[in-house]
This record gives structure tokens, sequence and C-alpha cells, in this order.
């Protein structure tokens, strides 16, 4: 009788907290995190935005409106020739086509090429990385190596060598072209996961719980994926978030320089329509007199880039908060 | 130590290799060759005009042959040897008829008025080289003090708004940066034309370098923050203070001394950015350096200038990592790289 008052009195005083686990403690901690939930926030709009963006363009971002060339936008008071159209919010482009939907339009590449190559470049270069670090000898000699020589090459002159060369061959094709950018960006990046894997596994190795599981008879196979991956999370979730932004930039570049996607000339059969860096393209030409044309996709990569950058800030300190305040 | 940089120093050579050979396989599965596609002309070539022309490139030659006459060399109609990319021979251009790839990279320009005197700073590399140390300079100018004074005074309003705009800076990509700046200052605000016609005017240089510092100057004014901030709790800073040093001394000769370790340790990376991130940055302000060169070269495929540039480039990322381990070892006494 005494002893269940005494425990429940315990329980008043929050001594027992409830246990939580290490995820739901980083959840907390991340949600604490103003600038992070701004980047989440803003990143799943944009998520969503892609996904409906066919519900949401306003105007057909294919069709050409004959005569329509060039509109200002109609909230624009300066000086133009054009006379605005309220249909377009952010005026027309060189043939006739609503700014305002392409952009629209073009958060689908851009958020298609922040995820796919980055998932297989996770999957690949984590295994490599483990199998690397776990076995360690020939193999891992080889793909230090390796990653010695894609490091030194430039990435950027890669993707773009990549795209001029294979722009016109039936890879290049595939996809409007997002598929050869897709290989490119995964076959550059993937050596950055495995380091970072193979640095994590080898650290970790030498820990006891990995030798208490060795004792047990746990096979090699079950410790590199029960015990070692999910020890490795944290850096790999950080790397995520600072890596989706990179493969953004890169396709916007590619695309400015003109040999990222073909921008498609049908909405039949095509879910990828023009991508931002087609759109800064379009707007490079009409600089002087258009400059909202080149400026709003400028805009949504700023600020896409910048969410990703405060919710990896946000991810590192909330798994790692030793490291708190200090980056 | 020194057989550790001169092994540095001997793996520059697989890494040009592979550079190298990577950029020819991808080269030689382009379709179409480099006289049919995207010529000005559009007209089809006469069958032998065609052929001495393949002559030559010696693109009559098997590939392999092709290649090793790239790197190594070869032996020329005549049976005269023709060395290769080992001695800085980087072949002919395919569109800038009589001229060399190296000579287009690093020949001073011929003069536009008499009289005129051109140097190798007035060459395509000359040009990169300029911009890429003036924008280096800004970088380190502006972003150590600035990662110094957050870090002393951390916590306060001049820390989160340094923090705030050193975090944009790292993010916002150089060329999102550089629209933003050409759209304000020249195209609203009139201060700089678009297209900048005297570059012997210094004043058209400070834009383009401030662009294309801003990443690495948001980078170092973090790294040096968080250093500082490192430092600023050791045991012999305190030690510093209490045996009354000025603070100026404390701050500069204790504190920044250590806390530059790691900045300088980054200075390899961000100059090899600052060299492969300058032709989107040169194609912007339409600077007539080697960034540029190669933007024009893709589109006019030109295959041994994309090749020769890309070889360059690695070459510079290269050395500019090199450099770095070079300047660790002398200025920290701690590190010994043996291994």
């Amino acid at each position: 009788m005494t002893e269940t008052t005494q425990t429940s009195k315990i329980a008043q005083l929050d001594v027992f907290r409830p246990s939580r686990s290490l995820g739901a403690e980083a959840w907390s901690r991340l949600i604490k995190n103003k600038a992070a939930v701004l980047g989440m926030i803003l990143i799943s709009a944009f998520v969503l935005i892609s996904i409906f963006a066919n519900y949401l363009a306003p105007q057909d971002p294919l069709h050409i409106n004959k005569g329509l060339r060039f509109l200002p936008p109609p909230w624009y008071k300066g000086q133009t020739n054009n006379v605005a159209d309220s249909r377009f919010f952010l005026g027309t482009d060189s043939i006739g086509r609503d700014v305002f939907s392409r952009l629209i339009y073009g958060s689908r590449v851009s958020i298609v090429v922040g995820l796919i190559p980055t998932l297989i470049i996770l999957v690949f270069g984590t295994t490599v990385g483990m199998i690397s670090g776990y076995l360690g000898g020939r193999w891992d000699n080889l793909l230090m190596r390796l990653t010695d020589v894609i490091y030194a090459f430039p990435d950027l002159l890669f993707f773009i060598i990549v795209m001029v060369a294979l722009r016109d061959s039936f890879l290049g094709q595939l996809m409007n072209g997002l598929f050869l950018l897709f290989a490119a960006l995964a076959i550059v990046n993937w050596v950055g996961v495995a380091r970072l894997v193979r640095g994590q596994v080898l650290s970790l190795k030498q820990k006891e719980f990995i030798e208490a599981a060795r004792c047990i008879g746990v096979k090699d196979f079950r410790i590199m994926f029960r015990h070692l991956l999910p020890n490795s999370l944290g850096p790999l979730i950080v790397w995520t978030a600072f890596t989706v932004p990179g493969l953004i930039i890169s396709e916007a570049i590619l695309g400015y320089l003109g040999i990222g996607m073909r921008p498609a000339t049908t909405l039949e059969g095509n879910y990828f329509i023009t991508s931002w860096g087609s759109l800064l393209l379009d707007g490079q030409a009409a600089i002087n007199s258009q400059p909202w044309i080149l400026l709003a996709p400028s805009i949504c990569i700023a600020i896409v880039v910048l969410s990703f950058t405060f919710l990896g800030d946000g991810l590192r300190d909330a798994l790692d908060p030793r490291m708190r305040g200090t980056q | 130590m020194l057989t550790y940089l001169f092994r540095r120093v001997l793996w520059l050579i697989p890494v040009l290799f592979t550079v190298s050979l990577v950029t020819f396989v991808i080269m030689r599965n382009t379709p179409g060759s480099p006289w049919d596609v995207g010529s000005e002309t559009k007209r089809a070539l006469d069958p032998s005009t065609q052929k001495a022309l393949e002559q030559y490139y010696g693109l009559n030659k098997p590939a392999w042959r092709q290649f090793v006459a790239y790197v190594a060399g070869d032996f020329d109609a005549k049976g005269k040897f023709v060395c290769g990319m080992i001695c800085g021979n980087l072949g002919p251009s395919y569109r800038v008829r009589g001229r060399t790839v190296q000579n287009i990279i690093f020949a001073a320009p011929p003069p536009n008025k008499i009289g005129e005197k051109t140097s190798a700073w007035d060459s395509r590399f000359g040009y990169s080289a300029r911009l890429g140390l003036l924008a280096l300079t800004i970088a380190i100018v502006l972003g150590i003090p600035i990662g110094i004074i957050t870090a002393l005074n951390q916590n306060t309003f001049w820390d989160y708004v340094g923090l705030f705009l050193a975090t944009a800076g790292i993010s916002v990509p150089s060329f999102v940066m550089g629209i933003f700046m050409i759209i304000i200052f020249a195209v609203w605000l009139h201060l700089i034309s678009v297209i900048p016609d005297n570059w012997k005017d210094p004043r058209v240089w400070i834009l383009p370098a401030m662009v294309l510092g801003f990443n690495t100057m948001a980078f170092t004014a973090r790294l040096t923050r968080s250093a500082m901030l490192e430092v600023l709790r050791q045991d012999y800073i305190r030690t510093a203070r209490s045996k009354g040093l000025a603070e100026r001394a404390v701050v500069l000769r204790h504190m920044l001394k250590n806390a530059l370790i790691p900045v300088v340790t980054i200075l390899g990376p961000a100059l090899a950015g600052l060299v492969t991130g300058s032709f989107i940055i040169e194609t912007m302000f339409s600077v007539p350096g080697m960034g540029r060169e190669y933007v024009r070269s893709i589109f006019n495929r030109d295959y041994s200038m994309i090749m020769g540039t890309t070889v360059v480039y690695a070459l510079l990322v290269a050395l500019a990592n090199l450099s770095v381990d070079f300047v660790y070892v002398l200025i920290d006494p701690r590190i010994r790289l043996e291994e």
C-alpha cells in the first residue's frame, strides 16, 4: 500500500521519464529549431506544388499565345512597350507562353532531380562504403583509389562533357534527357557517400557492441545492415540534406548553359515540361527588358536551396547535440 | 615528410591520365564527326576534304593510337615525332584554324591598337587567373574579419546577422547571386553595363570578383567563427588574459594564429571551386577568360578544345589541393605527414 503511493508520488515528481528513442529525441530537438521548421514547411510546399502542378498552373504552360509576346506582369508599374494581361501573373516569354505556369511546372524537375539521383547514390554508395569499410583490405584500397580519381575530376566539367557528348544518343533522348542527367549526377556523387559510410564503419566496427554481436555468432550481412547501418544514419541524413540542393543547383547550371533537359513541346505523355534551369536560359535572353523572367526562377532556386540548408543545419544539431552552435 | 609530399606530386600523374582517358572515351563516342554537326554552313564536306582533315587531326588512326598520340605523342606523316600532352601540347583546335589549344588558352593575344603591349595576363588563362585571385583576396580579406567579429560577439545581434548572411552565402549558388547582382546593378541602377567592353577599367572587375568570391567568403567566415569559438575556451587564452596581455594581442597572437589552421585547409578546395566555378560567372559577365572559352567550345563542338581545357582544369584543381598540403605542413608544426 505505502509502496504504491510512494511510486506514484515519484512519478508525479517526474523522476521517471518515459524512455524515448533516439529518433523521437532528435525530432523534438528539430521542431524547436525555427529555421529548420521553416525549411521543412517550404520544402513541403514545393513538393506539393510540383505534384499538383497541373491543377495549380493557371494556364497551359505550352500554349503559345499569338501576338502576346513578352507581356509584362500586370503588377509591374514601370514603362513597357506591351500592355499587360491580367491572365499572366508573371507575363509571357519570347513566344507568348505563360511564365508563371512554366515556373510551377518547372518545380517538378527540380524536385525530381533532387530526389532520384540521391536515392541511387544512397543505395549504391552505402553498400559500397559498408562493404569496403567492413571487409577492408584490397577492396577497400581499390575503392579509395577510385574515389581519389573521381574527386580530382571537376564535377561540373564532367556533367557538361557527358551532357554535350551523349545528348543526341539514345541515352540522351530518354525522358527528355533527364535520364542522362540523373546518371551523370549519380556517377559523380556516390563516392562521397561511400567515403562517409566507410569512415563511420571503420570507427564503429571497433566498438564493443559489434564485438558482442560477432561473439554470439551474428552473420556479417546482419551486422552490416542491422547494427552498423542504423548507427551511421545520422551523418547520412545530414549529408542528404546538403546534397539535394547541390543537385538542384547542378541542374540549374546545366539548364542555364543550354545543355540540361529538353523542354517538352506537348503536354501529352510528358510529366516534366520544363525546368528552372531552362527558364533561366529563356530569361537570360531578355535580361534588360524583362528581368522578371530571369528573376523568378532564380528566387525559387534560392528559396529551395536555403530551405534545405536550414533543414540540414537543424538536422545536424538535432542528431548530434554536441556539435550545436559550433558550426 | 618529403617522401609524403613527393608521393602526392606523383599522384598527379594517374589522376591526369584518368581524367584525359575518361574525357577521351566520352568524346570519341559522341555521335557525329566534329565537322557535320552544328557547323555554320551546314554543307556536307566532300570526301577528299574530309579525308584530308581526318589525316590532319589524326582521326584516321585507331582510337588507342589517337589516345597515345594525345597523351604521349606520335610520329607524323613525315616521320617526325610530335610530342603530346606530357610536353604541354594539347593539339590543334577544330574550330580556330591554325591555332593549338594551348596557344588559345595561354598565349598573349595580338594587340588591338598599334603600340599596345599585351602580356600573358591578357590571355584567356590570364583573365581567369586575375578574376580568381581577386575573388580569393576578397573572400579572405572580408571573410576572416567577419568570422572573428561574430565569434567575439557570440549570441549578439551582429552574430546573428553575420551568421545568417554566411548561411545564405554558402547555400545560394554564385550564379543565382550573379543574376541578382546584374539585375540590381546593371538593369535597375545602370551602374555598370551588362556587357562591359573595357577590361582595363578596374571597376568592371569588382562585381564579377565579388560574386565569384561570395561563397568562399561566407564559408571562410563561418569556419573562422567556429574555429575561434573553439579556441576561445582554451586554457592558454585564459592564461594569456590573466597575465595581463592586451586584448588585441590575445585575439591576434593567441586566438587567430590557432584558429586559422582549419581555415587554411579549406583554401585548397575553395581555390579549386573558384577555378571551376568561374566559367558560369565568366559567361554571365562576359569575361574573356578560359571559362567562357570552354562554354563556347562546347557549343562549337570543338572537341580538342573541350578536352584540352578539361585537362587544364583538372590540373589546376589538383595543384590547388596539393598546394594546401604544403602550406598546411609549413604553418602547423604539430602536423607530421608520415604514414
